[in-house]
């Protein structure tokens, strides 16, 4: 039985000296920074308020929320649901369509206050092994709920975007192991509508189920 | 002396891992500090805490400082104001000397493997880079988001030798030809100014100063400067005091050379004078422990910059659990998302009108609180600002947006 490895990444934010003062540089923004500075405004967020509610609200839409005070706007990008996506790219061009769409419906144009810009930044990602592994699901079990957030960070949500199968990490090592429902079960789980450590959770007690079976 | 095993309890057991992993991939390379300072100013500051925690990793950390004469520093001090939209005047001589000072240096100094300049003073060192390579890397600590533009064009020429450039917030980043990393400072858990104190030692704080604890205090901690706004918070508490018994306390270290200073300190005390539920607190510099009992004694904090660097006491209030209510300008914005982990305001009306909400609803100023507490533990402590450092130096041996170390 092959063992479950267990990475952790750590991601280095890169600034682009590119900024936005309206929705339409916004749109141009988006259009023309690297695919991981669409992945770091829309998976922020998340890492970084992880403990909070499930509401991952992109950058996008907070900034539009709170600096541009435009709340249908931000709802519609805040809707734009990164789980749907198994790439960057279509997650770019849903948000392009998004924006175009806004700015096609409406005159209004406005520009934000000085100092409230929205900043284009990206990452850089390191992925590292932790050194531990699981060889079985109870150890595997054990060890999730040790591992840093950003390790689990990894085997699901990086994982899905490098997979492009709608397989995690964790779902793909649970089939090879033969447990097809567990798989299928954690392949299924939204992981965007968890917080990391509800997420974690929410694995263990799958993991817990189906090894007492 | 702190070890880095003392934060284990603070961040968890995996995050000091984490570092262990990434310090032993630096192992061979030594890494060389220079600044301008030894003592005083928050760069000295953050190599005495950090050098320590680099070396328990197993990473080879030096920390060397420039010499220069008083002419230099006195243009150095001018490149500071200047950044800073303070409007000077520097003659060619002036350059030429603060080139001659560096110069000097960079004959005087071993250089190791990886060169990290911090701040405009010895940013000329990267001349030596022709004669001698190794990788060097720039770290911007002050405000850069309207540099003077002489004065930036003069740092500008050193900037692209450089490897990459690093700047404390969004806003500072500046167009160029090199790598930008962002790199927020961070506050230590375990110094006097953050630790934990038993409740007898913040009741003795405040006993100390007349303060009562059996009602509501609303607290800024900073500099008595205009760019603080000291009188736009006494306005604010005297607009939600209308609504909520409450004491008012403005501590913080006396005027800097700003030369409104006086003019602010004074109207501060003609105020305080007429209200004796305002507290004004002249601390000296060693009142790390006053200044951490005040905000755990506090209810609500406040930071109601106009412009700001970073605004590391929002981060000191929410590490302490407490509703923070700050401006929404430099580094605040990063440290507060709006209604999740603390209120950012735009106006005195505003600030007054959340400061009479959170005293009346101590369930939701509790929660951003909690919340507050969490994304400094996640962001802005220094096992973070250890984590980027190492993350930087991996980065000039490794390309590409995604490394497998």
């Amino acid at each position: 039985m092959e063992a479950f490895q267990f990475f952790t990444k750590l991601d280095q934010t890169l600034l682009l000296g590119l900024r936005a003062r309206t929705i339409e540089e916004l749109l141009t923004g988006i259009r023309s920074v690297p695919d991981a500075s669409i992945y770091f405004h829309t998976h922020r967020f998340l890492q970084q308020h992880h403990f909070l509610s499930p509401e991952p609200p992109n950058d996008f839409a907070y900034w539009v929320t709170n600096v541009m005070g435009d709340d249908a706007l931000a709802e519609r990008l805040w809707s734009v649901d990164p789980v749907r996506f198994n790439g960057i790219s279509g997650l770019r061009e849903k948000l392009i369509g998004v924006l175009e769409s806004h700015l096609a419906s409406t005159e209004r144009r406005i520009e934000c206050a000085a100092g409230e810009e929205f900043h284009f930044m990206a990452c850089k990602t390191f992925v590292v092994p932790t050194g531990h592994s699981a060889r079985t699901l109870g150890e595997f079990a054990e060890l999730v709920s040790k591992v840093s957030i950003n390790s689990v960070y990894f085997h699901v949500f990086d994982a899905k975007m490098r997979l492009k199968s709608g397989e995690n990490d964790f779902s793909r090592w649970f089939r090879d192991q033969g447990k097809i429902a567990l798989a299928n079960e954690t392949r299924r789980l939204d992981p965007y509508s968890f917080t990391l450590d509800g997420l974690r959770r929410q694995i263990v007690a799958l993991v817990m189920k189906y090894d007492s079976h | 002396m702190i070890h880095i095993e003392d934060y284990i309890p603070i961040v968890g057991q995996a995050t000091v891992e984490e570092l262990g992993l990434l310090a032993d991939r630096l192992r061979g390379k030594a890494i060389q500090n220079i600044n301008s300072t030894a003592v005083g100013g928050g760069v000295a500051e953050i190599l005495s805490r950090m050098i320590p925690l680099l070396s328990q990793l197993g990473v080879s950390a030096a920390w060397d400082v420039i010499k220069g004469d008083e002419k230099f520093f006195a243009v150095t001090k001018k490149f500071h104001n200047g950044l800073h939209g303070v409007p000077v005047e520097i003659d060619a001589g002036e350059y030429a000397h603060f080139l001659e000072v560096n110069r000097y240096n960079a004959e005087q100094i071993r250089f190791g493997d990886i060169v990290f300049v911090h701040d405009p003073q010895p940013i000329a060192l990267v001349e030596k880079r022709g004669a001698i390579g190794k990788n060097w890397l720039w770290r911007c600590h002050i405000d850069f988001s309207r540099p003077d533009p002489k004065i930036w064009e003069f740092l500008r020429q050193f900037i692209p030798r450089y490897d990459a450039a690093v700047f404390s917030a969004p806003a500072f980043s500046q167009k160029l030809p090199i790598p930008q990393v962002l790199i927020a400072p961070s506050i230590d858990p375990l110094g006097d100014k953050n630790k934990e104190l038993d409740e007898p030692t913040i009741d003795a704080v405040f006993a100390r100063f007349g303060i009562d604890r059996s009602r509501p205090v609303v607290t800024q901690i900073s500099r008595f400067d205009y760019l603080k706004d000291p009188v736009g918070v006494i306005k604010a508490y005297k607009m939600a005091k209308e609504h909520v018994d409450m004491q008012l306390v403005l501590a913080g270290g006396g005027a800097t050379d700003d030369p409104e200073g006086p003019i602010i300190m004074e109207q501060v005390r003609r105020e305080a004078e007429k209200d004796k539920d305002i507290f004004v607190l002249f601390l000296p510099p060693a009142s790390d422990i006053e200044i951490n009992a005040l905000q755990r004694g506090s209810t609500v904090i406040l930071q109601k910059s106009l412009k700001e660097g970073f605004g590391l006491t929002v981060s000191e209030a929410l590490w302490k659990g407490k509703p923070t209510i700050a401006g929404a300008v430099g580094g605040i914005p990063l440290q507060i998302a709006h209604k999740y982990s603390g209120i950012l305001t735009h106006s005195i009306e505003g600030t007054a009108q959340w400061i009479k909400q959170l005293i009346s609803a101590p369930e939701y100023a509790r929660k951003l609180g909690i919340n507050g507490k969490e994304h400094i533990r996640n962001n802005f402590l220094i096992t973070r600002h250890v984590k980027d450092y190492l993350l930087l130096f991996l980065s000039l041996f490794n390309e590409g947006d995604v490394v497998y170390l």
